[in-house]
């Protein structure tokens, strides 16, 4: 190597280092609060190597009987608004991609842009109407709102680019549309469901504004559970910065081990989107 | 043979899309014109919820934040972004990890991320102002001060949002062809001229695209605000939708909150309309001006 090519090389690192430093510390820091005991969390300046590690947070956060509950919960809605968006929205996105019906789409960008408070408003009265307030029902369902556009939007894209021929030529085979699209459309698009699912699971997990308004105190998912603790629990950071860790901890690692999936989903999205 | 349709694959989506996306958007619209108060009997009074907006102090100071906290949201992460994806388009080995890496912010909880941004805030044991002080600037207040809490927020917004933009952009780099670098290098361009002159132009309808994405995103900013202020402190950083949050549910005027979420949605349409706009008059100017 050049000496201009050795720099260029320390230079790029150097870019690399200063780019995803940001992200690395914050998350550094966060797991460093949330390992600390209390009176190094309060010390200043700030404890970066604690002497002793407060592995108690944890259990504390854990152990506490609800959170459990707020965890099957978060783990319900999410799980039921994915399969539920799945099983509506990928017949969908076939039957959208085939017809190449594209003014459809409309609807989808309509979704994109309005406020999730929007939706809250009449649902909720609905919900309340239908006395429904007090179960999970009403946020399963609204989750939807989040679930289905990404699931139909990604199916959408991905029915697009897979080969028509087979499809064709089980048709003149006597196969029934059903038949067509379970047995050659669907197996062809396995990864595309895989990135719809992944990304429609993310955005149901970390959504916060239905729960919120929906959730009473047996219904809250884990993003509002966190948030009532900052209200009640304002000065012991380090268990505080361990539920907001386990909260997000199955998002960033799915983040890390899908993010080819992601970056796939979220550029289509957004590329196809504009 | 008839060619078969499609219809019954998109029925039941249809049904789903009706109950929650169409249908609340016209009872929106009706609450709208109606008197509507949890608790109270409903009365129709037109357009007059509308009127009391034109009015209402709260609400355009509102507007006014969410100008800037959308204006600041979209600019900074553009030009972040922008440089993240030159980086990221080159090739160095662990590059498809260290990106994951770089996209967490963006997919993780925003509530979660808002938890630590406060206690990162907090004036006396916060560890921002601590770097602060080790390069010798005095520590702030961050969002506890009406003066910095929105450019505060739109830190943590530009921190969280800056790796979309960066995804975006890198699938325009990944997409421009080699032969304008390659004449370049011949005629001796250097590095600026060569992003300002040839990447700068060739990516400009993915900078398109991530600036709509990004100023849909920001506008609508809710969890991070919500979560660190709450609107506050006062109501220095009450955006719309926050305030759209207190009208109808912590007074529960259902009929003049939908007012607002309806002037809001038009307020973002309105937005983008300016935005493609724009973007048309530019490429106007760059036919005209033969570049």
């Amino acid at each position: 190597m050049t000496p201009r090519q050795i720099l260029g090389q320390i230079g790029l690192w150097l870019s690399v280092l200063v780019i995803v430093s940001p992200a690395i510390l914050f998350f550094l820091w966060m797991a460093s609060l949330s390992l600390k005991f209390e009176v190094d969390n309060a010390a200043y300046p700030p404890v970066f190597f604690p002497e002793r590690i407060a592995w108690k947070n944890y259990a504390d956060v854990l152990a506490s009987n609800r959170f459990l509950t707020y965890f099957f919960n978060s783990l319900i809605v999410t799980g039921s608004a994915t399969a539920l968006a799945l099983i509506v929205g990928v017949p969908a996105g076939y039957g959208i991609a085939r017809m190449a019906a594209h003014k459809s789409a409309i609807v989808i960008l309509i979704a994109r842009i309005t406020p999730g408070l929007s939706y809250l408003i009449p649902l909720f009265l609905l919900f309340q109407w239908l006395g429904l307030l007090g179960t999970l029902v009403p946020q399963v369902i609204i989750h939807l709102v989040v679930t289905v556009p990404i699931v139909i939007w990604i199916m959408i894209g991905y029915f697009e680019t897979t080969p028509m021929e087979l499809e064709e030529a089980a048709l003149i085979d006597g196969a029934t549309r059903w038949q067509v699209f379970r047995h050659v459309a669907l197996p062809i698009a396995r990864p595309g469901i895989a990135v719809a699912f992944i990304l429609a699971v993310i955005f149901s997990w970390n959504n916060f504004v239905f729960g919120i308004v929906l959730a009473g105190r047996e219904t809250r998912t884990l993003p509002v559970a966190v948030y009532n603790m900052i209200s009640f629990d304002q000065l012991s950071w380090g268990p505080l910065a361990a539920a907001a860790l386990i909260v997000t901890f199955p998002v960033l690692l799915l983040t890390v081990l899908a993010q080819r999936q992601i970056v796939a989903g979220l550029t289509a999205g957004a590329v196809k989107g504009g | 043979m008839r060619p078969p349709s499609y219809w019954p694959f998109v029925v039941p989506a249809l049904v789903v899309v009706l109950a929650i996306i169409i249908f609340p958007w016209v009872f929106t619209i009706w609450m709208s014109l109606n008197e509507w108060k949890v608790g109270s009997p409903t009365t129709f009074v037109g357009p007059s919820n509308y009127l009391r907006l034109t009015s209402d102090p709260r609400f355009l100071e509102a507007v006014g934040h969410t100008m800037v906290y959308t204006l600041l949201s979209v600019l900074l992460p553009l030009i972040l972004g922008t440089l993240a994806a030159v980086v990221f388009h080159q090739k160095f080995p662990g590059r498809g990890f260290l990106r994951g890496v770089f996209i967490m912010p963006m997919m993780a909880t925003p509530v979660a991320i808002a938890l630590v941004w406060t206690m990162m805030f907090h004036p006396q044991l916060g560890v921002l102002n601590y770097l602060l002080s080790l390069v010798g600037i005095p520590p702030q207040l961050w969002v506890f001060h009406p003066a910095t809490v929105i450019p505060s927020l739109v830190l943590v917004e530009t921190w969280q949002w800056t790796p979309l933009v960066m995804l975006i952009v890198l699938g325009g780099l990944a997409a421009i062809p080699t032969e304008p670098y390659e004449s370049a290098q011949i005629d001796g361009a250097n590095l600026w001229q060569v992003f300002r002159f040839i990447t700068l132009p060739l990516i400009m309808p993915f900078l398109f695209i991530a600036g709509m994405i990004r100023m849909i995103d920001a506008v609508k900013s809710f969890d991070i605000i919500f979560a660190i202020t709450q609107g506050g402190p006062g109501s220095a950083s009450e955006t719309i939708n926050i305030y759209l949050y207190s009208v109808a549910f912590t007074y529960y005027d259902l009929g003049y909150g939908s007012a607002i979420a309806v002037v809001f949605f038009l307020l973002i349409v309105a937005l983008a309309a300016v935005m493609l706009y724009m973007r048309q008059r530019m490429l106007w100017t760059e036919i005209a001006s033969g570049a």
